[in-house]
């Protein structure tokens, strides 16, 4: 599948409506673009060292994440209509036990992010001893996903100020933002990454062509985290 | 004699040249001790400043990236501040780590209950698959390290300061049989060995010694088992291995005494002795609870 004309049909499937409102669909484009053009994983590569790594931190309203694990092949479709049911591997949150192609489990919000520096400390420790370099010479890189609230755990402060001091470079955070956030980030979400020395980006989170730029840009030396401004979620 | 601590800041630096995917993961606490590693291996000896929660997570995502992760600090900052980051990073996750904390539960005495953990070990017991190591020395220590090193599972390692003269534990994971009796078995955890050995000098009891109280060895418990009267000497929340003999024993009537650390906050400050003696774990007051339990 090359497009995104399935994926509401995937979504049915385990939502039984055919048309699904912002929130529930607030992840799916980023989603989307990572998957096709950015991550370098497939179900064949899935098992493989070298892959990149993403993290759904958001766990929270994963129907957009699974149907699009399904349209890449990660997951059989024919697992989605038993979501959320007792013999299902799709529950409410994602198990990565359970879930093919899944990183990590998530629900519990502000764990994605700093479970993701690990990883990418546990990636950098690895190439640096000579080991995960591609054929190509690249190495593999690290995306975690949150929302805008989930910034709201101090947990994700943490990981914000030590990534950035460390200077990650191979660790991408992406923060969909639906203005959720029940206090707000005066001075925008990217003023917390930037002074700990992130490099950041900002993207309309339904346009391919500028997520890809921003989730594609060059950052080196430092973790990269992208915005993805959707609708808000109160209006 | 060398602390369990110090002798652990010794043995990790020198596995990290041995095991290429061994990871050190700190929150300040000992940093000073890891120096000389983490230049040598500045990507493998990792201090994160004092984040506890990031601490646990990071030891999650080094594990979920192939490597084996060590994390260190204090007990309270360790197990009690971070236990929703062990119980999804680790557990959840299926990461395997080996936790190796300091302080236990009254070793910072003067510190007051801010760094006191007497809680740690039965907060991992709710949790499934902890291997829970209480060294009584220095040496027990290190082999348990160097074993856990090696493995993908999850190990805690109790560090103490306070510890027996010598070591005590014959073979890993299991109970040492320290003395042989007819009325009762009494178990000593850890550090605890020497002051129940001297609690129960003369008494007709069976003296066991756990340096790993999870998974209990329950062979050993069963075998020498004489008067199914047991006591329970941890250096922790008293109690917390109740169970764990309990449902050893299941089809045995039998009777159990849990001692160990109070629930009740002392607020006392002074020292490591005056709060074993505070908590009844002091040779004395031990062989009075021993002792009225079996004639009880």
């Amino acid at each position: 599948m090359t497009s995104t004309t399935d994926l509401p049909r995937l979504m049915s499937l385990m939502t039984g409506d055919a048309k699904h409102d912002q929130a529930a669909t607030s992840t799916l484009d980023v989603l989307w673009v990572l998957y096709d053009r950015v991550l370098r994983v497939t179900p064949e590569t899935a098992a493989d060292d070298t892959r990149d790594r993403f993290l759904l931190s958001k766990g929270h309203g994963p129907m957009a994440y699974y149907a699009v694990l399904a349209a890449k092949g990660f997951l059989d479709p024919a697992e989605l209509p038993g979501f959320g049911s007792f013999g299902s591997v799709l529950g409410l949150h994602p198990d990565h036990l359970l879930v093919p192609g899944a990183e990590i489990s998530s629900g519990s919000l502000g764990h994605g992010l700093p479970l993701a520096v690990g990883m990418a400390l546990g990636l950098r420790a690895l190439i640096a001893s000579g080991g995960l370099t591609r054929p190509d010479g690249t190495s593999p890189r690290v995306f975690v996903l949150t929302g805008d609230a989930e910034l709201d755990e101090g947990s994700n402060h943490e990981a914000i100020a030590f990534a950035g001091r460390a200077g990650l470079d191979t660790l991408h955070t992406v923060v969909v933002d639906n203005a959720s956030a029940t206090h707000g980030w005066p001075g925008g979400i990217e003023a917390r990454f930037a002074i700990e020395g992130w490099s950041v980006a900002r993207a309309d989170g339904r346009d391919h062509t500028a997520l890809e730029a921003a989730l594609t840009a060059p950052h080196p030396g430092r973790p990269h985290l992208v915005v993805a401004a959707v609708e808000p979620k109160h209006r | 004699m060398e602390t369990m601590r110090e002798r652990f800041a010794a043995v990790t630096s020198s596995l990290l040249a041995e095991q290429p995917r061994l990871a050190v993961v700190l929150a300040d606490i000992s940093a000073d001790s890891f120096e000389p590693a983490r230049q040598r291996y500045p990507d493998r000896v990792i201090n994160l400043g004092i984040r506890e929660q990031l601490l646990i997570s990071v030891t999650g995502g080094l594990a979920l990236a192939g490597l084996r992760p060590v994390a260190h600090t204090f007990a309270s900052f360790l197990v009690e501040r971070p236990f929703e980051q062990i119980k999804l990073d680790l557990n959840h996750q299926g990461a395997g780590a080996v936790l190796v904390s300091a302080g236990g539960s009254y070793d910072f005495a003067d510190n007051g209950r801010t760094h006191q953990s007497p809680g740690d070990v039965a907060l991992l017991g709710t949790l499934p698959g902890w291997t829970v190591h209480v060294p009584g020395h220095p040496d027990e220590a290190e082999r348990q390290l160097r074993a856990a090193a090696t493995g993908q599972d999850l190990v805690y390692l109790r560090l103490s300061t306070a510890a027996n003269t010598v070591p005590l534990a014959a073979a890993p994971g299991q109970l040492t049989v320290l003395r042989t009796g007819r009325r009762g078995t009494v178990l000593a955890v850890g550090p605890l060995a020497e002051p129940v050995l001297d609690a129960t000098l003369g008494l007709d009891v069976t003296v066991l010694y756990a340096a790993t109280i999870r998974p209990l060895d329950t062979a050993t418990l069963r075998g020498t088992l004489g008067e199914a009267a047991v006591v329970l000497a941890e250096p922790y929340l008293a109690g917390t291995s109740v169970p764990a003999v309990s449902g050893a024993l299941r089809d045995i009537p039998h009777r159990i005494l849990g001692l160990g650390v109070g629930r009740a906050e002392l607020r006392r400050y002074g020292t490591p002795a005056e709060h074993q003696a505070a908590h009844g774990l002091d040779a004395r007051s031990l062989r009075e609870s021993v002792t009225s339990f079996l004639d009880g």
